[in-house]
């Protein structure tokens, strides 16, 4: 019979100190190892993509929430990464540049002057992006599976479309440049680990709890006293606070955004990164956004010239991506569960799993 | 008044394009309660194969709409057995998800085969040309378009009352479990309402790249969105469900931007507020039935 | 303790329940039976708000609960079983338990993500009443299974427990023998009445097994065809000419 991963009332005490010594280890290691990245690495783009795997981190967790804990199924991601995008981007861009970029009208008072600092700015993004998933959640989360799916990416649309039409909030088409680069390592890998930090501390709590029976059957969950509104409301708000300010990252990591990034495509990207990881799993999300965005770079040398066996081509671009759907495929067809399914990675499961190989080995010396 | 009827014939001919694609939405959705997010992948290579058959190979026009329409009807199809088929018994999640990726996959290829830049599909004078009808001028395509449409339904209708497949899969659609027990090839069945959904979205992208001759590897995804609106607005499993919502959701964008023209850059949005607005007031669609989940 | 005042419930041209007016007392065990498709689920989840009847009255504890939704209906103290078994299939036996507790919990979101110590107080207090309730249930011991990998009779009465996890004051069972062999649906007579007793609930019950509904209930209200066509005592129900004809004989010659 199946063992669920864990089990907080019989984790022994001396368990959990070991636990929480090894991840504070684990933790210190990577900041170390982050740092001398930064001094010893010169290779500008590969830091650009260590830090590129820290905001798939947050924009993942974030959808993970709604989609793998609540059992939820939203499309409207991209749209609440546009929000906090725009709002994180407009917050942030100094007051002569935005008035060089809004060409075709100015842009609308006070944002015209006004610039604040960068966290400030995120949180503005996020909390934006929470409010909007207010205004959407009140008709969609009554819809129910597939309806809901087209709906949020119906309004996700829609912000889309919003943008585009408010020249003078957004400066439509044209987007907005000069967005400051913020997006440092440390602020990167810090909204992450928070966002980490944030996920496992809400799912398993009593709420992370509640949002779990909604997910395995809502209506026994309400029958248990769960309103599944407010907490499907709840999910969804956070889920959309972690993807605006994610989406506020992408802005400053990015210096340009426009409306074309955030279409239905950018939402696919996350849920692939999310679907690998398993769906419900907070630590295969993080693996998971480090072996796609990593894996999505390795696979550029199929873009360029390749020679296999006799054949030789001068290079076709989007092969790549030809190849990374198609694995996708490949794991959706015969992985379903991901990586990890609903499980955590947690340090017991690694000792007992280093355990069954050293066994496997004894047990083949003696053979 | 001559205006009036431009813009009625319009969003008629719109009205039945939508609603062409919407069917094959529908005819899944059916069988597999599925929302096939590649169905707008699969127009979009429709367009493609049309523009190298009459382009590049310089077939005639009928040929190379014949091959276009057999090609799409086919992809449909390998879809459904290389990556929905495996998962029929997985949670639905698991095969919405296996659609998105296929809608994806079909997107890049695209992009790899093709290249990114936007392709015009040709012309065909026999649709596109101007005809004169009561003094007014109008595209052929705006009579054609509808008439076509009322053709293949009046033929699919025909198929699903009267034929022993379509029979088949409306018996699949009611009750997949007594139909498998009825002795129904349930493979073949559902391998046949992908071959009949996506030949019909060939057609669709045919008349679509006549009016609308950009090509994109994107090109699908916005009519795919919208026709799965309109698929829903008339009630998600039911054909007649289908038209009636492609007819609406056609109507409604020409007609809107029509009346207030300042509205034209939101166009795309109507789809979507229709689509809340019904599903709020009438959450099973115009035509759909009314389920209530057995506790 | 509950009552039900002339309740109808019409599905489109189906009348599944007619006209219904029954009552339940204070720490009674009442059984509500009558052949399949008699409307007794669909009374049942009348009652717990599933399902807002067509017409009629229905109140718990002298308060109005007519077409109150499901999870306010829980929170005023009344809690169910499902005829197929809807226990949080993926999740440990322990987490059904625990999870049935959410709705008593006053720290709100953001202070139980937090942390704060009124949160760890009152989940601390949460795995000690499901440990007590598991326990009481024989069910500590597989506490770590996943609730779906349980033997059925198990199920069953993981469902009780999560059931009482809710801290009701009015117990309904759907079906609770269902599925079990006579020696389990013997010692689950025992344990109804046991949970009654430690518990001071009352409990309305729907069940095939006449044995089991023979021997626990204090009343029985019989169903037919949507229509209430008895109620009394057991030794009453099993002299009464109408149920022997709509049901009994049915039961009969059905074993």
């Amino acid at each position: 019979m199946a063992k669920t991963a864990v089990q907080p009332i019989n984790e022994s005490r001396p368990g959990k100190v070991v636990s929480v010594t090894l991840t504070t280890i684990l933790l210190a290691a990577l900041a170390l190892l982050l740092w001398w990245m930064q001094s010893a690495i010169s290779d500008v783009y590969i830091l650009k993509i260590t830090r590129l795997c820290a905001i798939n981190i947050t924009l993942a967790l974030a959808m993970n929430l709604i989609n793998g804990f609540t059992g939820i199924f939203s499309l409207g991601h991209a749209g609440f990464m546009a929000v906090g995008a725009y709002t994180t981007a407009l917050l942030t861009i100094p007051a002569k540049s935005k008035e060089m970029m809004f060409m075709i009208a100015p842009l609308i008072k006070p944002l015209d002057t006004l610039t604040l600092p960068f966290p400030v700015a995120l949180a503005a993004g996020g909390l934006l992006s929470a409010l909007f998933a207010y205004l959407i959640g009140m008709p969609c989360l009554r819809l129910r599976g597939d309806y809901l799916a087209i709906a949020t990416l119906g309004f996700s649309e829609i912000i889309r479309v919003l943008i585009m039409n408010a020249q003078r909030l957004t400066n439509g088409a044209m987007g907005l440049r000069s967005i400051p680069a913020n997006a440092t390592m440390a602020w990167t890998y810090g909204v992450a680990l928070i966002t980490i930090a944030f996920m496992a501390l809400l799912t398993s709590s009593s709420y992370g709890r509640a949002l779990k029976a909604i997910r395995e059957d809502e209506i026994a969950a309400e029958s248990m006293g769960v309103s599944l509104f407010s907490h499907k409301m709840m999910s969804f708000m956070i889920s959309a606070f972690f993807a605006g300010v994610g989406g506020g990252l992408l802005a400053a990591y990015n210096g340009t955004i426009g409306q074309d990034m955030f279409r239905v495509s950018m939402t696919y990207n996350i849920l692939m990164i999310v679907v690998m990881g398993g769906m419900g799993s907070i630590s295969g999300s993080v693996i998971s956004a480090f072996v796609v965005t990593i894996g999505q770079e390795w696979l550029r040398f199929l873009d360029g010239p390749l020679t296999i066996g006799s054949i030789h081509t001068d290079g076709v671009v989007g092969l790549r991506m030809v190849v990374f759907a198609a694995l996708l495929l490949i794991i959706i067809v015969f992985f379903r569960n991901g990586l990890f399914g609903t499980n955590e990675a947690t340090w017991s499961g690694l000792w007992r799993s280093i355990g069954r190989m050293s066994g496997h080995k004894k047990r083949g010396e003696a053979a | 008044m001559s205006a009036i009827f431009q813009h009625l014939a319009n969003a008629l001919s719109v009205g039945s394009l939508y609603a062409l694609m919407a069917i094959g939405y529908t005819m899944v959705y059916g069988v597999l309660r599925l929302i096939n997010f590649a169905h707008g992948e699969i127009f979009m290579m429709a367009m493609y194969v049309v523009f190298f058959g009459l382009a590049t190979f310089m077939m005639p026009w009928y040929i190379s709409f014949i091959v276009a329409i057999l090609i799409t009807a086919l992809l449909g199809v390998t879809a459904e057995r290389l990556a929905y088929r495996p998962l029929r018994d997985a949670p639905r999640i698991s095969i919405l998800i296996s659609a998105i990726a296929v809608s994806y996959f079909l997107q890049n290829l695209a992009t790899v085969l093709f290249g990114g830049r936007p392709l015009t599909f040709p012309q065909v004078p026999l649709f596109t040309s101007m005809m004169n009808l009561g003094g007014v001028h109008i595209s052929r395509l705006l009579i054609l378009t509808p008439v076509i449409a009322a053709v293949l339904l009046v033929g699919l209708q025909y198929l699903l009352k009267r034929t022993k497949t379509g029979m088949a899969m409306r018996a699949v659609a009611r009750d997949y479990d007594a139909a498998r027990l009825m002795g129904i090839d349930l493979n073949r069945t559902i391998a046949m309402t992908f071959f009949i959904g996506s030949a019909l979205a060939g057609v669709g992208a045919i008349m679509w790249g006549m009016k609308y001759p950009q090509i994109i590897p994107t090109v699908g995804a916005m009519p795919g969105i919208k026709c799965f609106i309109a698929a829903v607005l008339g009630g998600i499993g039911n054909v007649a469900g289908a038209v009636v919502g492609g007819l609406v959701l056609g109507m409604t964008e020409i007609l809107i931007v029509a009346a207030v023209p300042a509205l034209a850059g939101y166009r795309d949005a109507f789809a979507f507020v229709l689509l809340i607005i019904v599903l709020l007031v009438k959450p099973t669609g115009l035509l759909g039935e009314k389920t209530t989940e057995k506790v | 303790m509950l009552e039900v005042n002339n309740v109808t419930m019409q599905f489109g041209g189906l009348i599944a329940v007619n006209d219904l007016t029954m009552f339940v007392d204070y720490q009674e065990i009442v059984a509500l039976i009558g052949p399949n498709g008699a409307g007794k689920t669909t009374a049942f989840n009348m009652i717990t708000g599933v399902y807002r009847p067509t017409s009629g009255h229905i109140a718990l504890n002298k308060e109005n609960i007519t077409g109150t939704r499901p999870d306010r209906i829980a929170q005023r103290g009344m809690a169910r079983t499902f005829q197929n078994i809807r226990l949080f299939k993926a999740l440990s036996v322990l987490d059904n338990v625990v999870i049935a507790q959410h709705l008593r919990l006053k720290s709100n979101w953001l202070t139980s993500t937090l942390r704060l110590p009124r949160y760890n107080a009152e989940n601390r207090l949460m795995y000690e009443r499901a440990e007590e309730l598991l326990t009481y249930m024989g069910l500590w011991d597989v506490r770590g299974e996943v609730s779906s990998s349980l033997p059925y009779g198990a199920q069953r009465k993981l469902e009780i427990a999560r059931a009482l996890a809710t801290q009701p004051v009015m117990l309904l069972l759907d079906e609770p023998a269902a599925g079990m062999n006579p020696a389990e649906s013997q010692e689950l007579t025992g344990l109804i009445q046991g949970v009654r007793d430690h518990f001071k609930l009352t409990i309305l019950l729907i069940e095939h097994h006449m044995d089991v509904v023979m021997d626990i209930s204090d009343r029985i209200y019989v169903l037919d065809y949507g229509n209430l066509i008895a109620v009394g005592t057991p030794a009453e129900i099993q002299a009464n000419d109408a149920v022997i004809q709509a049901y009994l004989g049915v039961e009969e010659n059905e074993a």
